[in-house]
């Protein structure tokens, strides 16, 4: 993979990070906010959102210049909001450091896309239903880097940056995560078919 | 099943994020302050506000003037906003076009300003749309009957004109004097989209009268003070300063409050 470039909103964040910010939380704002509400549920999600972006904007503060030019700014976002929704949960849940099966299916009920008549609308719902409910049937370490990679749509360096691994190491579990969900999926499938027959 | 499908099933997880996030985030931060143009009473104006309220207005001529005023002011920048938040557009209703009525003062920043110059602002909000104070009058209710020009040099430098209607402050003498957002001209054109009655205003003085006495109630006040409006033509007494006026057994009006000049110069 190549070196990127630097991202041109570094340069704006560096030479006036008061000017550019505002940019930085609507580029991120889906970014940061979906990750937190994967780990920490509907409730809760958007203060640490929040939280993210006020660390963000002072240690953006405090850097200099130069490394502020050179920043990839996803992975660095991406990390930050993961370790903060997990510290929020950590005071909340003693238990586990994901959003229960519950929340986790909830994030399919968002009025996404309404054009279509009312009957396909509902079914895409029912399907988003389907795939949060079988994405949170993975084991954790899977789901979180299938999530980061194709619900956030991460690359696979920026995982790998996120998640502190090596590139290697991430590919497989996403690789892996996947074909545990086409397996759900199957059996799931199977499962209808047996009901209907 | 294709991975195409998984793909596509997963990405229709995303969600977007909340619509107040930026604003709150932006809030915390301190970099909350926006702009908006709305038409005023002589034409439109580039409104600004933060979380302690409306911070600057001037009237809307170039943006990137307005954003650098704003930066040189307070030292930080400002985004233009299609929109005002309600809050806002409610003061704007209320005190550029009299829609509406406040129930406290309008929420103004003023903070970045000596204390003598808020004193000054926030008595001049109290003057009632359709009447007009002299200088010397905000100085009196100051307690600093004196400063009639520090008075002066506040209103003129009122960075919040239209809301805090610096128009509606006129010379003791009747000339309607000096106005920050445009000159005399944009003062009078100001007063006059008000329902004041400018020629009125500066005919009376021209006359040596300053101010209207009734002599059913032996009160008397600044000619534009409401109660002074209501006086009937015959009971009307034209009155040459508040000396005369005690002397001949007035009594000031407590809603206008109405006093002299401390000198008769100019």
């Amino acid at each position: 993979m190549a070196i990127a470039e630097n991202d041109p909103l570094c340069a704006r964040l560096a030479d006036d990070l008061d000017e550019a910010f505002p940019e930085l939380v609507v580029q991120h704002q889906q970014l940061v906010f979906g990750i937190a509400v994967r780990v920490v549920g509907d409730s809760g999600a958007e203060d640490v959102a929040q939280e993210v972006f006020v660390r963000a904007y002072h240690a953006l503060r405090r850097y200099p210049a130069e490394r502020v030019r050179e920043m990839r700014l996803r992975p660095w976002l991406g990390r930050m909001t993961i370790n903060l929704a997990r510290n929020t949960l950590r005071g909340r849940r003693p238990t586990t450091d994901i959003a229960d099966l519950a929340d986790l299916a909830d994030l399919a009920d968002h009025p996404q896309s309404t054009e279509g008549l009312p009957h396909q609308h509902a079914q895409r719902r029912e399907e988003r239903r389907m795939w949060a409910r079988l994405l949170a049937g993975l084991p954790p370490r899977y789901r979180l880097a299938v999530a980061l990679r194709h619900v956030d749509e991460l690359s696979y360096a920026e995982l790998a940056e996120t998640l502190r691994r090596p590139v290697g190491s991430v590919k497989s579990d996403v690789h892996r995560g996947i074909a545990l969900l086409r397996a759900a999926y199957d059996a799931e499938q199977r499962g209808i078919a047996q009901e209907a027959s | 099943m294709t991975d195409q499908h998984i793909e596509a099933g997963l990405r229709s997880l995303r969600r977007p994020a909340p619509a107040g996030l930026l604003d709150t985030v932006l809030d915390r931060l301190g970099l909350g302050d926006a702009y908006v143009r709305v038409e005023g009473p002589i034409g439109p104006l580039f409104v600004a506000f933060g979380r302690d309220g409306i911070s600057l207005v001037e009237r809307a001529r170039d943006a990137g003037d307005f954003e650098a005023t704003f930066r040189a002011m307070f030292g930080r920048p400002v985004r233009r906003i299609d929109r005002a938040p309600v809050l806002i557009e409610r003061v704007i209703d209320a005190r550029l076009w009299g829609r509406r009525r406040l129930s406290g003062p309008p929420p103004v920043d003023l903070h970045e300003l000596p204390e003598f110059e808020q004193q000054v602002l926030r008595k001049v909000l109290e003057i009632p749309r359709g009447e007009v104070r002299p200088y010397a009058w905000v100085a009196a209710e100051l307690g600093r009957p004196l400063a009639v020009r520090a008075v002066g040099n506040a209103v003129a430098r009122n960075p919040i004109p239209f809301v805090i209607p610096c128009h509606r402050v006129v010379r003791s003498d009747g000339r309607i004097g000096e106005y920050g957002a445009g000159g005399p001209t944009a003062k009078r054109a100001v007063l006059e989209a008000e329902g004041f009655d400018t020629t009125e205003l500066e005919r009376l003085p021209a006359r040596g009268v300053r101010f209207i006495g009734s002599d059913t109630t032996h009160v008397y006040c600044y000619p534009s003070c409401r109660n002074a409006r209501r006086i009937t033509p015959r009971h009307r007494v034209p009155l040459r300063s508040a000396d005369v006026a005690r002397q001949a057994g007035f009594r000031a009006c407590r809603v206008c409050r109405p006093v002299d000049a401390p000198f008769r110069a100019a």
